[in-house]
């Protein structure tokens, strides 16, 4: 089966329970997520979006599997470019696994096809929101303040 | 336990001052999600030499394995290096760019 999948790691001096607010909890979302923010009542079966800062929805889908603060499963469809919408549904697993005074955690995107643009775009973005999201909980300040500073200042 | 900050970063520039595991890297990069034995079609070395390499970058957390089945996948993990990049490289990006598109719309405006 041609599949497309990256799997990305990282360690954060953090409570599993504080990763998981973290990750769910709108407002602050938007310090790491560059303005974006993410819209769901993150239960299995509930709607889930990730909408951007001037209100247009990036991506949608709906929660598979949520089980608090150990895994989080996104079916996840691209919105905002129509090839990547073509290519449907991906699935974004989310996991947190506590390991000493830090929690492992393991973001792994995976589209069922060979190659998938979808999959090359996302992976540019999530190496960002990740270790943003590291300095955040570990420091509380952010690394990177804008995804594309030299776009966004052009 | 949680290793100091100090040992993390001492981890990952060792894995990276080593042309075998950079090579390794670069197979990961060119395609993730790869077994031992294909990856040693590319390495003229040992099975165990390329095992203990591969061990090295885990444990930088440069390279993430996963179980499928009797299968082991290695994937390249881009976050310790995101991590570089913003600490020495990243805050010094956005000033000297800025500064070149200031250069570029001046020159552009003398001739408009």
């Amino acid at each position: 089966m041609a599949r497309s999948q990256f799997i990305y790691v990282a360690y954060i001096r953090t409570t599993p329970e504080k990763l998981w607010s973290a990750l769910t909890d709108a407002e602050f979302m938007k310090q790491y997520w560059f303005g974006n923010h993410c819209e769901s009542a993150w239960t299995a079966g509930s709607p889930w979006k990730l909408v951007a800062g001037d209100g247009q929805v990036l991506d949608d889908g709906e929660i598979l599997e949520a089980d608090p603060p150990h895994r989080l499963v996104i079916q996840w469809t691209q919105r905002s470019r129509p090839e990547l919408t073509a290519e449907g549904p991906s699935r974004c697993v989310m996991e947190l696994e506590p390991t000493g005074g830090a929690v492992k955690l393991s973001i792994t995107h995976t589209v069922e096809r060979d190659p998938s643009q979808l999959v090359t775009a996302v992976s540019g973005g999530w190496p960002k929101i990740v270790s943003n999201l590291k300095s955040l909980l570990e420091t509380g300040a952010v690394a990177l303040a804008e995804a594309y500073p030299v776009g966004n200042a052009a | 336990m949680a290793m100091p900050e100090r040992d993390d970063t001492d981890l990952l520039f060792k894995a990276l001052a080593d042309p075998s595991r950079r090579k390794l890297l670069d197979l990961l990069y060119a395609h993730d999600g790869r077994t031992l034995g294909q990856l040693c079609e590319h390495l003229a070395m040992t099975r165990q030499g390329v095992t203990q390499h591969l061990g090295l970058l885990e444990a930088a957390h440069l390279v993430v394995a996963v179980r499928r089945g009797r299968e082991k996948l290695h994937f390249l993990n881009p976050v310790p290096l995101q991590e570089i990049y913003e600490r020495w490289i990243a805050k010094f990006e956005a000033p000297r760019l800025k500064a070149l598109e200031n250069l570029k719309q001046n020159l552009e405006k003398d001739h408009g």
